[in-house]
């Protein structure tokens, strides 16, 4: 129907047909966290370097000739389901989105579970806790249609409106943010009353959600150890979706927890006036000494399960944050 | 719970595998009906393969262009689907996908705004209007997003990182449960349930290049047909027209429509605008035919026809593979999407804020300054679980199926943006049409323990060989089969060759060693997954063999119209009813699969009326 004729008459190669794998340019060598629960260690793997590969694509051909068992979780290779998290050469990352090239030539690359979750096998962390904290953030509860939404059909919001809590809601739940944050990295016990970078972004989405009518303000304050936060913006760094949790999440909560100090009226005011006013997060920029500056994170303590740090690598916790 | 040595067992009134968009809405009805709802899923939640959706979810709002209906949105569903859909289905899609998509909204999910404060909507390939729903290139994301958080609110369980292995019926033979294994302990675990929901997604690991994610090896099409169910037209394979080419090892993830759909264009080596040249003539009546025309409708419809850079998918990937085969194609084998010179930079990062990323992470290169190379990628599988169109239950008692692995609904080639609203529209009705099901039966039933037992057996065995085949060596020579030999363009002793060497690759499929522990052991999941990607190709190459025709996802060199007789039939395979012969993973063989065309449904007059009505 659509061919054209020469299509028909001569049959060349499929253009998607596949090709050959380009040449290896020397050699990548592989430090990768084999390990239970138990324990375990690093072990070195060799492989052939090949132009433009991610750390997992190296990863995937570990599994495809040494090492058939070696756990590693991923799903779209693409940055999109945040599923690949680990700790590359110490760093929270991505594997499918840290190319080769960009870590440092002819040194071996050091791939850790993600050191704030328990290990389940090799490279995968069992990351139920976050699952469990989502639980119990109070679910989206919009109003009601006005007259004229309900005639078209839909609710009205400007773009301008949706666009805070827009940020947010491109989160990839890879727990990176998690995975970082001193408050549970290097306290175990801090996990049953802290929500964590990434839901502390949730909670804001919702806060600044043009429908939504709960206040969570108290719960946040209460049980989710907003106050924990000491607002080192180690989550925004690593975040792969360059969400800025701390400047244009965390930052706006705790002003409101302060500032309206459970007042529900100046809170509704707040919902229903920031529209006019400019967004949360101009104000709270204008804020002083909120920075991060004036907050110095505590000492990282010993790691969770035990996988000592690479060479040469400062723990980002205590990595002064510099840039944002 | 109960528990057995070898399993332990959980019931359920409804249990939906998979927790994709078609999953989870699923869950959302079943509960909302006051049933008891499990989701199983292999991955965790809020990963599957939905979260990489971009472009847009498909619906007749009329938020941008007011003269769009259902009835427009369903002729241009047939059209793009070349005739061969289940036109139940279409309909029933046109009509509902708009309150799904408002419904996610009262959920809490923000689309993209019109000037009016309504939902926006962009321009596809093959619909008429602007009519995709979406937020940036991100729709999947907020889609699952959405759901999940409507389904954590609802109390709905979700069995994280659980494979199903296998369907399991009742002493009667109605699908009543499935058998299934933890990821992180590798233990086993059955689900007993009065009815069971396929939503397990595509079949795209088959292929070398791929948009999809590893999730997508057919399990739900290979469990429905080893438990005696129908699927049909297997042979139509979307291969979407722009997936990256470079470097290899990102070959194959996917570039959204969206960026033709805002001004993007193709060009091959000599600069040219080449899908001029291949304007077919079903659509020449509603295409430009200068650049010209075609550049005044981005900015008012009636101002001239549509670009052809929006032609169907089908059209434009097999363009696209003309290009390169005649030499004018891109270094590394692609042709070139510009949307550089077209928009502006700030412009191309709002609209486009995840390609802008992937280019500049993934290939170093800036989409705002510079041209991308695309090419052909496998993307979606058109056939499908045999349903009926209106509670989605398949030829199977007691088995529903909704989403990607249902077939049907999109015909031989499905539109852009017709898949997220397929999965909402369906999902539900799946979730309604199994909770119906299971309210109708009462819970003394027993499960088959043959089938359980055989399951877990044969899933053990690998591990009790101490050497054999490689299951990653398989997949790569299964991979390779596919791509080479039932790619986008197919001629009939290629589809043969490949049926020789799926074979081939089952019999090395039962010889596969396992190495390691049963704990989140990946070689010992490739090798559960492959019994049902060689399955899954059989049926597409079957049925590619037996369609003689090019028509949407089925393009035949040999054939290379389409046959107006063909067109009135699917191609239905099921397991022989004679002996059946066993093969990998203790399933049915590939041998033992047949095929069969069988008349389509007839379209009722009316319905038919709208296809003929004037562009
Ligand atoms: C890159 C990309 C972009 C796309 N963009 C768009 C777009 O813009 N618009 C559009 O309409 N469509 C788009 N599509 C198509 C669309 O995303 C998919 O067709 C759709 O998401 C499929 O959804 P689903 O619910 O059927 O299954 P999936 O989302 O694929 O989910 C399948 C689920 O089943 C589970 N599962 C599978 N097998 C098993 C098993 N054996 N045991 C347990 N669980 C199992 C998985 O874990 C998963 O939870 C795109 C596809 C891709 C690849
Ligand atoms: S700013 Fe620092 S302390 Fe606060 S959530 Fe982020 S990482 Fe944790
Ligand atoms: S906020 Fe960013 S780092 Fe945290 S989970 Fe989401 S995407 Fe990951
Ligand atoms: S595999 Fe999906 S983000 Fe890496």
């Amino acid at each position: 129907m659509s061919m054209s004729s020469e299509e028909t008459t001569s049959r060349a190669p499929d253009a998607t047909a596949p090709q050959a794998r380009p040449e290896s340019q020397g050699e990548v060598v592989m430090n990768l966290w084999r390990g239970d629960a138990e324990g375990g260690e690093f072990v070195e793997y060799v492989m052939p370097a090949q132009e433009g590969e991610v750390v997992l694509d190296v990863i995937h051909r570990v599994q495809a000739t040494a090492a058939p068992d070696l756990a590693c979780r991923w799903n779209c290779k693409a940055g999109k389901c945040g599923s690949c998290s680990a700790e590359i050469n110490g760093k929270p990352s991505l594997m499918c989105m840290t190319r080769m090239d960009t870590l440092p030539v002819g040194e071996p690359v050091t791939v850790a579970p993600m050191r704030a979750f328990p290990i389940i096998r090799d490279l995968v962390t069992d990351v139920s806790y976050n699952y469990e904290v989502a639980k119990r953030i109070p679910a989206f509860t919009p109003r009601p249609k006005t007259n004229d939404e309900m005639k078209v059909g839909g609710y009205r919001m400007a773009q301008i409106d949706v666009e805070r809590s827009q940020e947010m809601r491109k989160c990839i739940e890879c727990f990176l943010c998690q995975d970082v944050c001193h408050v549970i990295r290097d306290h175990e016990e801090n996990k049953t009353a802290y929500a964590g970078p990434r839901f502390f972004a949730r909670s804001a989405e919702l806060e600044m959600h043009p429908l939504d009518t709960i206040d969570r303000r108290e719960i946040l304050q209460q049980e989710q150890g907003l106050g924990k936060c000491n607002i080192t913006k180690c989550c925004t760094e690593v975040c792969p979706e360059h969400i800025k949790i701390t400047d244009n999440a965390i930052i706006p909560l705790k002003e409101r927890v302060v500032d309206a100090s459970y007042d529900p009226i100046a809170w509704l005011g707040r919902k229903i006036r920031r529209r006019v006013k400019g967004t949360v997060a101009e104000a709270a920029a204008a804020a002083p000494a909120q920075g991060p500056a004036a907050v110095q994170p505590p000492p990282p303590a010993a790691p969770a399960h035990g996988i000592p740090a690479p060479d040469g690598f400062a723990p980002v916790a205590a990595q002064p944050d510099s840039q944002d | 719970m109960t528990t057995t040595d070898l399993y332990e067992t959980h019931e359920y009134d409804v249990v939906i595998v998979g927790a994709g968009g078609a999953g989870l809405r699923a869950a959302i009805e079943s509960r909302a009906k006051g049933l008891s709802t499990a989701v199983v899923t292999k991955s965790l939640l809020g990963k599957a393969h939905t979260v990489m959706a971009e472009g847009g979810v498909a619906a007749a709002l009329g938020n941008v262009y007011e003269e769009d209906n259902w009835k427009t949105h369903f002729r241009d569903t047939m059209r793009g689907g070349k005739m061969l859909n289940n036109w139940r289905m279409a309909q029933l899609h046109a009509q509902e996908s708009a309150d799904r998509v408002r419904e996610l909204e009262e959920w809490g999910a923000l689309f993209d705004r019109t000037k009016d404060g309504l939902i926006l909507q962009r321009d596809f390939g093959g619909h008429r209007y602007a009519r995709l729903a979406h937020i940036g290139d991100r729709t999947g994301l907020e889609l699952i997003r959405t759901l999940q958080q409507k389904a954590v609110a609802d109390g709905i369980e979700v069995f994280m990182e659980t494979k199903v292995l296998r369907l399991v019926q009742d002493t009667d033979g109605v699908v009543s449960g499935v058998v299934a294994y933890r990821r992180p302990t590798g233990e086993f675990v059955v689900f007993k349930a009065k009815s069971v929901i396929l939503a397990t997604g595509g079949v795209g690991k088959s292929w070398m290049y791929t948009s999809n994610s590893w999730e997508g090896t057919g399990d739900g099409h290979a469990m429905a047909l080893w438990a005696g169910a129908d699927l049909i037209d297997m042979e139509c394979v979307q291969f979407h027209p722009t997936g990256m080419v470079w470097p290899l090892s990102v070959r194959g993830i996917l570039v959204t429509e969206g960026v033709r759909g805002d001004g993007g264009v193709l060009r091959n080596s000599e600069g040219q605008r080449f899908m001029f040249d291949y304007i077919p003539p079903m659509f020449q009546a509603e295409t430009a035919d200068s650049e010209d025309e075609a550049d005044r409708w981005y900015d008012d419809h009636t101002a001239g026809r549509r670009p052809p850079e929006l032609l169907p998918r089908d059209e434009v990937a097999r363009s696209i593979n003309s290009e390169v085969k005649a030499g004018r194609g891109s270094p590394h084998g692609g042709v070139f999407l510009d949307i550089a010179s077209r928009r502006s930079a700030e412009d191309i990062r709002r609209r486009l804020p995840s390609m802008y990323h992937q280019f500049k992470e993934l290939a170093g290169v800036d989409i705002t300054a510079e041209p991308m190379e695309v090419g052909p990628t496998c993307h979606y599988i058109m056939g499908g679980v045999r349903v009926e169109a209106d509670t989605t239950q398949t030829t199977r008692a007691g088995l529903f199926a909704a989403g990607e692995v249902a077939g049907g609904m999109h015909g031989s080639n499905r539109l852009g943006g017709n898949s997220l609203s397929d999965l909402i529209v369906f999902g539900r009705r799946a979730g309604i049409g199994a909770s119906e099901y299971a309210e109708g039966r009462s819970g003394n039933f027993t499960l088959d323990e043959g089938q359980i037992t055989g399951a877990i057996e044969a899933a053990l065995a690998p591990f009790a060989r101490e050497s054999g085949e490689n299951p990653y060596e398989i997949h790569q020579d299964l991979q390779a089969t596919m791509q080479s030999l039932v790619g986008i363009i197919r001629t009939g002793p290629e589809l043969e060759e490949a049926l020789v060497k799926i074979e081939e690759l089952e019999d090395r499929a039962t010889r596969i060693a396992v190495k390691g522990g049963q704990q989140y052991n990946p070689g010992w999941n490739l090798t559960t997954d492959l019994p049902a990607m060689l399955t899954v190709s059989k049926c597409t190459a079957l049925g590619a063999l037996e369609r003689k025709e090019s028509r949407g996802g089925q393009t035949r060199d040999d054939y290379p119209k389409p046959d107006p007789e063909m067109g009135k039939v699917n191609f239905v395979e099921r397991i022989s009813s004679s002996e059946v012969e066993i093969g990998a993973g203790g399933n049915p063989s590939v041998r033992s699969i047949t095929v069969t065309p069988e008349p389509i449904p007839q379209m009722p007059d009316e319905l038919r009326a709208l296809l003929e009505e004037a562009v």
